[in-house]
Order: C-alpha cells, then structure tokens, then sequence
C-alpha cells in the first residue's frame, strides 16, 4: 500500500461507505456534548420517535452557560438556566452520562474530554463546537459540526462527509523563551490567514511539535480552526501515551498495552504525501499580541499596530475597520497599549500547565492599578483542584486575581463573565471577533504568559525579557 | 426541510470580508432552545444601536439606518451577496437559522467557512461559491441598480442576471439532490443502516476499547 497520511489512516478506518461522487459516511466513535447546539438535536429525535445509536459513545457537561463564581445559588440568568436545565433532563430521559455544573469532573468540553481519556488517539470525534480540533491532538479526527449534525450522529452514528484535502504544517527547532504553543498557533494564522486551511485536515509535524506537551499540542490543535480547517492533528507517541494512561475512560491493563500497539501506527507514513506544505522556524516565533478583530490580525509583541494604507487594498478595508473598533491608531507600538481586564482560561488555554504558566510570571507580583479585573478560570473542577493542589490559587489571588469555577466564561460571555463596551482585554482565547467577550469590548489573543504578564504591567510587555 | 428548486430574488450586498457567525447571531439569543425565531436577532450588534437582549421587544429598539439589512431598498431580499470567507468562525447552526429566518434561501460569496458552509445546505439554504472578479461584478450591479434581482436555478445550476449574463455554479451532486427534494439527512443515512450495524461491528470487535 503506498505512503498514508495520518488523516488517511483515521479517514479509512471509519469510512462506512462512499458514494461515487465521494459522499461518505464516517462512523464516529465519540460524541460530546454541551448545552448550547444539542437541544435542537434532542427535540429533533425526539420530534422523529429515534433514539441515540450508541449511548455509550457520548459524553455531556454544560459549559458555555455556566456561572464562574457563587455557584451554590444556581444560575441567575433565566434563559441560560434553562439551556443546562435542558441538557440535564434530555441526558437523563436518554441515559447519556453528564457531568453536571456541581460535578468537579465538569468543564469545558474541550478540557474534560481528553483529561477523563475520552478522547483516545484513532477515534473520531465530534461536538457541536468548532474547536472540537483540539481532540486532534491525540491523532484523533475531530472536528466541529452543526445541530443537524449532532442529531445526525445521534440518530445514525455517522457523519455525512467528504474528505477533505491534507495539508502539512511543519515546525522544527526549539522555542525562544517565553514562547508558548498558542504563539506557534497565532504565528500560523498570521501566516497562512484565517481562510488558509479552509477546506484541508492539518497536520502539525516537526521537532517542535514533538517536543510539546499534550497541552501545548491540545492548544495548538484548538487553533486550526482560527486557520480555517475544521480539523487539526498530530501524531501519536509516548508523549501521547503517557499524558492518557490510567485516565477514567483509557484501556486498562492487557487492553491497554493492545491499544498503545496499535497507536503507534497514529503518524504519517515516511513519503506521505500532502496536498499542501508550510513551515515554520521555531526559533524565528516570538510571543505574539493580536491587535484587530481577526486571528489573523497578528503581529509580535516588538511590532507596532499596522498602518492601513501599506497593507493589500483587500485588507486595507478591513484594518481600518478594525482599528475604529478596537480603538487604535496606526504604528502604535504594541507595548504600549494598556488594558482593562485579564482572561486566562477558555479551551485553548484552560490546563494544567496554562494555569502554572502564568502562575510562574505572576508570583510575587501584583496587577497594575489600571487593570480593573483579571481572572483565571480553570478549564475543569479537577484542574482547579491540581492547580490548587500546588498552590497556584493562592499565587494568583496574591497577586490580585480572582480565582474563578470553570467554564467557557469570557472567552465568549454567554454566561455574566463580560466586557463593558469599549474595555480592552488581554485574553487567552482564541477569537478576537467584534462582540465576542462582550458589545463593544476589545479582545487581543496572546498566552498564557502573556496575559499574566500585562496584567502586571498594565500594558503588553514581552515576557521573554521578564 | 423546504425543497429549493428555482429562485427570482432580490440580493442584498454584504460589503465586508470574513463575517463571522459571532456577528450573524450573538452569543446572548444562543440559549434559546428552539430552531426558529432567530431572524429578527441576525446581524444584532449592526442592525440595532442598543445592545440587544433575548426577550427584548426589538420593534422598540433605535435602528441603525446605515446597515444594509434596514435599508428600504433591501426589504425582502433573499439573496445575499457576500464577500470572503464568509461564516467563520463558531460552528453554531443557529447562523443559517437565523438567516433562513430573515428570509434569506441563497448566499453568494467567494469563498465560505467549512462548517457554515456545510450547515446551510442542512437548513434548505443555497451556498454558492463564484470567482471574487464575478462577485465583484455583482456588488457593483446591485449598487447601480435598484431592485437588482437575480434568477437562481439550482437544477441548471445557474444564476441569471437582469443582463443577460449567465454565470455557472458548482454544488455538490448529493448536496444538490437533497435540496431539491427537501430531503431529511437522516432519514437517507438510515437506508444504510445494516451496513452501518455491519462496519462498528467490525470496528468494535478489532478496538474493544471504543
């Protein structure tokens, strides 16, 4: 058989069948589920007298609408109360295991799947959520998909697709100090656009991307999407194996050992061949801030805010644009914008070592007087207990953070957690669109560190000279 | 679903690159559990002054006058006419809803995110893909023309102009066969279904862990 691409290899082990006009259907092995795009899904169902293929196969948890704080009183907000009120009866009449908001197995989708070891490398998964790519990390093919879609899922275990075109995006090298895997992330974007990998599977290779941790890959994953692709992904390795082994819902013993046999073979064949290729010198990447209202809109924390009229007349339309909304004029150095608020979290930068990340920058030190509310939101109850376990809270709350319950929060304010119009926020998210932590307010997409570092100054600053 | 065979509509051009699903439906109207009601929520933060909320009784709210979807001439459009990389962003299918809710059956544009690409045909909405020189001929046809309407036969896989021209357009054979039958995904899916039954029995029994 000739050379496979990894996407080849997750594409071919779950075609069902296929149509001559390449209309397929993939068998999905996971499914997760949030409260926001499954209620239409349920009441389709149940509107059709179906039932859900393979209860097994999913896995529910609120997130989007949850409070972050006070959670004892319940959800204040009428209309999302009910979305989780829906999601924890629509589990129970079909039987579908939920961890509910008081569950400390709760949190962001994103977060809770791979950290129970739902998400296994070879698998297919889906969520009514875009960045269902970071479960790629795993050399897992996962995308997003819409409602229809997650009845669809529900109803046949399959997904209509076709298969999309395979492109390579290869790092090698180390990273400088201060730079992170959302960096690399961000570096991409500005590089290839945020319409750059519609219609293409990713695949992230090189030294660089070896050398990551599972979080750094999960982040870097979580990003395709901002690149256009609905899926990104990595090879399996023992990095891989040692981040899922014991994990609640991983093989145990003898079952294990069989399965990590057969996840060796999770990587892209030696003269695969990609439909498209882009690479990148780690050691060129610098911590980067972006300063519109688009991922792409990217420049290193050294750069300056672009000047409209040097850009292309495509994008000179757009940057102006952005520039009226986000408040800032041409050619200022990006040091020197100062910010309200702080938000780590969200499901690009919700973990473990996120949490440490900008625990490390903050410690001993205390947010500047103009930074109105910096938070950190855990991506989980067990990665708020871990953090907690090593004293980071404590870190974070001396430096005068608030020490957030977990959940989606402002990455997109569905719950209370949100920007005033025209506040500026340094956020670890991952969409910087008008409106999107708020009406009006300002998001610039960095790190981790990166955050935690502004928060301190009260203005962009380069971490790596910290 | 609604079949979608032939269409006289009237477009409405949509003059920005990359509009995102954050800006066709605000996260706030995401929490309601139903599929419909979204249309008088699309484009929220440009079409009204105010910070719109679930509930609100939007008929009492100050209207941007500027914003294209409340400009006389654009009432009743069915067409609209988009730039690049159009519906990026969130996977939320509540943006075709909300657009199939306003009225909208055909989006034409250069290019489309994937996931909202592949959700409008799911909702009995047309994504059309032509070239950004024959879009650009568009936007400044709709400009110079009050009432600009365009012709779109989806068997012919055609859209006609009030000129003459003809422009050609791809839509993906099954794609095209379930919109013109108003055909249900799942129900075509569960034709398959001892096949289906056939394969994850195969697929468990070689990865019992799944």
């Amino acid at each position: 058989m000739s050379a496979q691409t990894l996407y080849d290899k997750l594409w071919n082990s779950h075609l069902v069948r296929q149509d001559d006009d390449g209309t397929a259907l993939i068998y999905i092995d996971r499914q997760l589920v949030h409260e926001v795009t499954s209620p239409q899904a349920f009441e389709g169902l149940r509107l059709a007298k179906r039932k859900p293929w393979r209860i097994a196969s999913m896995l529910a948890v609120p997130d989007h609408n949850v409070p972050t704080t006070n959670r004892a009183a319940g959800i204040a907000d009428p209309v999302s109360r009910i979305q989780v009120e829906t999601l924890d009866a629509n589990c129970a009449e079909f039987g579908i295991t939920e961890f509910k908001m008081g569950d400390i197995r709760q949190g962001v989708v994103h977060v809770i799947g791979p950290e129970q070891g739902a998400t296994l490398p070879g698998m297919t998964v889906v969520c009514g959520d875009s960045h269902t790519s970071t479960h790629g990390a795993f050399a897992a093919l996962a995308h997003g998909i819409g409602t229809s879609e997650v009845e669809h899922v529900m109803a046949t275990q399959c997904l209509v697709a076709k298969k999309s075109k395979a492109m390579e995006i290869r790092i090698d090298g180390a990273l400088g100090l201060g730079v992170s895997a959302k960096d690399i992330a961000l570096a991409v974007i500005g590089q290839i656009g945020t319409a750059g990998g519609t219609g293409y599977a990713i695949e992230f290779t090189g030294s660089t991307v070896r050398a990551l941790s599972m979080e750094g890959r999960m982040t870097l994953c979580n990003m395709a999407i901002e690149a256009g692709a609905r899926a990104g992904m990595i090879a399996a390795d023992d990095t891989t194996f040692a981040y899922l082994k014991g994990r609640p819902f991983a093989p145990q013993g003898a079952m294990w050992d069989k399965a990590v046999a057969e996840w060796r073979n999770l990587h892209s064949d030696e003269g695969a061949v990609f439909d498209a290729t882009v690479v990148l010198d780690a050691a060129s990447i610098r911590p980067h801030v972006t300063w519109g209202t688009s991922p792409e809109m990217v420049v290193t924390i050294d750069g300056c805010v672009p000047d409209p009229a040097t850009l292309s007349p495509e994008q000179r339309e757009g940057a102006e644009r952005a520039l009226i909304y986000m408040g800032l004029k041409a050619n200022t150095p990006i040091s020197e914008i100062s910010i309200d608020k702080v938000f780590i979290g969200s499901c690009t930068n919700g973990r473990i070592e996120d949490m440490r990340a900008a625990a490390a920058v903050a410690k001993g030190k205390k947010i500047a007087a103009n930074v109105t509310l910096a938070m950190v939101v855990p991506g989980s109850g067990l990665v708020k207990a871990q953090a907690e376990q090593e004293g980071l809270d404590k870190i974070f709350i001396e430096a005068g953070f608030e020490w957030r319950d977990p959940g989606c929060s402002m990455c997109l304010a569905m719950n209370d957690d949100k920007l005033a119009a025209g506040e500026r926020c340094a956020s670890t998210s991952n969409r910087n669109f008008e409106g999107r932590q708020g009406q009006g307010g300002r998001t610039h997409l960095v790190s981790p560190e990166m955050a935690a570092a502004a928060a301190i100054a009260g203005h962009f600053v380069d971490v790596s000279k910290l | 679903m609604d079949k979608f065979t032939l269409l006289n509509g009237l477009v409405m051009p949509m003059d920005r690159a990359n509009v995102d699903t954050d800006a066709i439906i605000p996260k706030q109207f995401l929490k309601s559990i139903k599929r419909s009601g979204f249309g008088p929520n699309a484009f929220d933060e440009w079409r009204y002054l105010d910070h719109g909320e679930p509930g609100m009784d939007n008929s009492k709210r100050a209207i941007n006058h500027e914003f294209v979807l409340n400009q006389p001439r654009y009432q009743g459009a069915q067409i609209l006419l988009a730039r690049e990389n159009f519906g990026c962003g969130s996977s939320r299918e509540h943006a075709p809803w909300a657009l199939e809710d306003c009225g909208f059956r055909v989006i034409i544009a250069p290019s489309f995110a994937d996931i909202f690409f592949n959700n409008c045909f799911k909702n009995g909405l047309l994504p059309i893909r032509l070239d950004a020189t024959q879009v650009d001929n568009l936007f400044k046809a709709v400009e110079a023309h009050a009432g600009y309407r365009l012709v779109i036969d989806l068997e012919k896989q055609t859209i006609s102009a009030p000129d003459g021209t003809v422009y050609l357009f791809e839509v993906d054979a099954f794609r095209k066969h379930c919109l013109l039958n108003g055909l249900d995904d799942i129900g075509l899916t569960l034709q398959h279904v001892d096949e289906i039954a056939a394969f994850e029995t195969r697929h468990l029994a070689a990865q019992p862990w799944l």
